[in-house]
């Protein structure tokens, strides 16, 4: 460990805080030249925001970023470009058109005299580039006809055209083949003997323990202490992750056995998920819960008609059913409760009333024209039902916070009368209060018969509103858990892709 | 990979493969229906279809790099008919009139000039404002096509300058005036896009915008650049055509935004950016000739022409969007 040397980077008591959010409150940590430092904390803990900070996106409010112990601050992207900050994205940002060489060297194409790209010199220092990262494309592919896993190493080339004093590397390894992995730690390792300091951010254990020097971890914002690798446990790590203050009450009671309301059979949809099979009863919550990329959204999607199962039977109440687009899934009695709510589940310029009524105005017609009262009859009673905070129905949907915005949405689709409800990610971006509000309304639901599926990425979550958690990684159903056995431990391994647990990236 | 390169070839070879089957359908339905003796394949009729494409293919070529920077320019030709009534009348000027001949460059750069400026107005509104470029450009081609007819009513502008006409009626090595100016800014814009930073950075910035601004590349320069040559190669197309004609109707030009952009997008050019080449454009602004002449060959009228070509446009965005659906597809997995 370089322990003595001068921290390349140093981050020292940055708070950043969004109106009604303590995003990143106190949060310092250093990375050593050479040194592989892994980032670790649930979604929401703080870890893009800080990232954010680091790249230039937001301004923190208190505290510094010190680069060679020197402060500096970071003005825009391409300050932090300057500064020597490079981020290698999840999401890829290159010229799909244009060549490996000029995506390498965009911005900054070597010119000949008349503006001309000067070619040779462009191909050559690409070469140069690219042989370090052992690929085996040339500077004049296009770009487009390079594979995910490659064009992420044209990222990374881009960032060793310049010297890199850190390298931020987010979840490189989502949409990375095992063979692409090693080319990428070897690519890392060798970013390591250059004495580059590396900020690594992956859920994934088995990565984190391969790869990584120190791991320093967040949990809701705030800095929870840096670990050893070497001298670390998977249990230490997720308990500095998970803690103890947000242990939710936990859901625990007698699972009830209704009919069976959806089951479905060895569902796979091309290579986004395989072997999919659960049944759902009435009363029941389900919860899955897994890393972004799971495939849990995917698999919610085709139980609502928007994408087309290319294997497996979907059963409702012991009947198959084929499900074709959402006009089936609805007519069937399946909703769906989308994970963005503002881009997928409202219209933010209509009124709260229409937009509750949205999926049924067909019917409410008193001849040619749509019935004003029967509309205002269903938004009160389900305003009434899921107090729904609003001043009155011709308030437009953008208007309302993120609780009462999503409960318009699940008040959308229990005015249908489901069988059977899918709510994704139903907490994303409400507030805490509101949280629990919508949590026991989801309980609430279930209660009266509903069968519901909660997708979510939020631990607390999923445990205290589920009867049966279902745990996938990588498309595939790694384990399901009644509320009485689980633990959060065994819930991290089994999306972790640990303990031999099946998935593509084990095969 | 390959299979990529292969939708890569079917995409820029498309268009040269309409032009071959355009060419034989029209020789062969032509023995049958043409009312004209001449074949269709006849040299002196295809030295008058690449005439004929000047105009328009002049502001298409131009169209191209606006379109794969992911931008629109819908007030080329009023800027076509502003700059041919400065070429025209700036002849007539008192200031110019012990110049003799000597008008003739003067009237070309005043033209040129116009253009110019024109196109530089879009390009600082869509820069400094933010507004979508169709925006922008549906304004300013009313506002250009409201100055045109401010300066002489419904009147055409004429004068004709026998030097000049004699000029764009000659040709040379068997290639007519506007021919070779069509084939000059052909090669000048094709090798701006493909050799020089300015034409390579013109594919980052409509490809992916944040990408090229994070690079580093000065975005709202770069498109004013490029709506100043739209704007400069549409007054040389006014300049090529009226240096012949003489007399410019104010409502010259209407319509030829939409008959360049359909070149373009005939050529294979993206309207959302990133991607598209001049030599693909130039075949589409051939197509597009042959169809009209082709069609006037075997008997049919200029209505028909329209609907044909514009079934065949949607034709082709309906085939594009098919093979770009599939390959983002492919990525997904």
């Amino acid at each position: 460990m370089s322990g003595q040397q001068a921290p390349v980077l140093r981050l020292e008591g940055i708070v950043k805080t969004f109106p009604g959010v303590r995003a990143l409150d106190g949060v310092s940590f250093s990375v050593q030249p050479g040194e592989v430092h892994a980032l670790m904390g649930e979604n929401g803990a703080g870890k893009s925001t800080l990232m954010k900070v680091l790249g230039g996106i937001h301004q923190p409010d208190e505290g510094r970023i010190l680069i060679d112990e020197k402060p500096v601050v970071m003005a825009s992207p391409l300050d932090a470009k300057a500064k020597g900050i490079v981020f290698i994205h999840q999401e890829l940002s290159l010229a799909r058109e244009l060549s490996v060489a000029e995506n390498v060297f965009l911005g900054e194409l070597p010119r000949k005299a008349f503006g001309l790209v000067d070619w040779k010199k462009l191909n050559d220092d690409c070469a140069a580039i690219l042989e370090k990262l052992r690929v085996r494309f040339t500077p004049q592919t296009r770009v487009g006809d390079l594979s995910i896993a490659n064009q992420q190493m044209v990222e990374i080339a881009r960032a060793l055209v310049h010297e890199a004093k850190a390298v931020i590397f987010d979840e490189p390894t989502a949409s990375l083949t095992d063979a692409e992995k090693v080319v990428l730690f070897d690519v890392i390792a060798d970013l390591k003997t250059h004495g580059v300091g590396i900020i690594y951010i992956s859920h994934r254990m088995e990565e984190i323990f391969r790869i990584t020097d120190r791991i320093s971890v967040l949990r809701d914002g705030t800095y929870r202490g840096t670990l050893v690798t070497a001298e670390t446990t998977e249990e230490e790590i997720t308990q500095q992750m998970i803690g103890r203050k947000l242990d939710l009450t936990r859901n625990i009671r007698p699972v009830e056995t209704g009919d069976v309301a959806l089951e479905v059979r060895g569902l796979a949809c091309g290579d986004l998920f395989q072997d999919i099979s659960f049944k759902v009863h009435k009363g029941e919550v389900v919860g899955f819960y897994g890393l972004v990329g799971a495939g849990r959204t995917e698999i919610a999607e085709t139980l609502f008609g928007l994408r087309t199962p290319t294997a497996g039977s979907i059963h409702l109440d012991g009947n198959e059913v084929t499900i074709e687009s959402p006009v089936d899934a609805i007519r069937l009695g399946i909703s769906l409760v989308p994970e963005n709510r503002k881009e997928q589940g409202l219209v933010l310029s209509m009124n709260c009333r229409d937009n509750m009524t949205l999926p049924q105005v067909d019917d409410l017609t008193a001849g040619p024209f749509v019935s004003d009262g029967a509309e205002v009859a269903i938004f009160d009673q389900y305003r009434d039902r899921l107090d729904i905070k609003t001043p009155g129905w011709r308030q437009l949907a953008g208007n309302l916070s993120g609780g009462n915005q999503q409960k318009i949405v699940i008040g959308k689709w229990l005015s249908m009368k489901p069988e059977v409800l899918i709510v994704d990610e139903p907490t994303r971006g409400i507030d805490v209060g509101s949280k629990s509000e919508i949590h026991n309304l989801i309980r609430d639901l279930a209660a009266h018969g509903y069968a519901v599926i909660v997708i979510s990425s939020e631990m607390p979550e999923v445990l205290h509103v589920s009867d049966r958690v279902i745990a996938m990684y990588s498309g595939r159903i790694t384990k399901e858990f009644t509320a009485a056995e689980i633990t959060e431990d065994k819930l991290i391994q089994a999306i972790s892709g640990l303990n031999g647990s099946s998935g593509k990236d084990a095969a | 990979m390959d299979n990529a390169k292969l939708k890569n070839r079917l995409k820029y070879g498309a268009i040269w493969g309409f032009i071959a089957f355009e060419l034989i359908f029209f020789t062969v339905a032509g023995e049958y229906l043409s009312l004209s003796d001449k074949v269709f394949l006849d040299l002196d009729n295809m030295m008058l279809l690449f005439k004929q494409s000047a105009p328009i293919g002049i502001i298409a070529l131009g169209m191209t790099i606006i379109m794969i920077n992911g931008n629109i320019d819908l007030s080329v030709g009023a800027t076509f008919a502003l700059s041919a009534i400065v070429l025209l009348d700036s002849m007539t000027w008192p200031v110019f009139a012990g110049l003799g001949d000597w008008v003739i460059p003067v009237s070309w750069l005043l033209a040129l000039l116009t253009g110019v400026v024109l196109g530089a107005v879009n390009g600082l509104i869509v820069w400094k404002t933010g507004v979508d470029a169709f925006i922008v450009t549906l304004g300013s081609m009313l506002g250009y096509r409201g100055l045109v007819f401010m300066y002489h009513g419904e009147q055409p502008t004429s004068h004709l300058n026998w030097t000049l006409v004699d000029f764009a009626e000659a040709s040379f090595l068997g290639i007519h005036t506007p021919t070779w100016f069509l084939l000059a800014v052909a090669v000048a814009m094709w090798f701006l896009m493909t050799r020089t930073v300015h034409g390579r950075n013109a594919y980052a910035v409509g490809d992916n915008r944040e990408a090229a601004v994070n690079a580093g590349i000065r975005v709202g320069p770069h498109i004013l650049v490029n709506f100043m040559l739209i704007g400069f190669l549409a007054a040389l197309s006014a300049v090529v055509f009226y240096s012949e004609s003489g007399s410019v109707n104010p409502n010259d030009g209407e319509l030829y935004e939409l008959w360049a952009i359909t070149a373009v997008v005939l050529g294979g050019t993206k309207l959302t950016g990133g991607s598209g080449s001049i030599v693909s454009t130039f075949g589409g602004v051939i197509a597009i000739q042959l169809l009209r002449k082709g069609l006037g060959h075997i008997g049919a009228d200029t209505e028909t022409v329209n609907l044909v070509i514009g079934v065949i446009l949607i034709a082709v965005l309906f085939l594009d969007r098919q093979l770009n659906i599939k390959g983002r597809e492919e990525l997904k997995t």
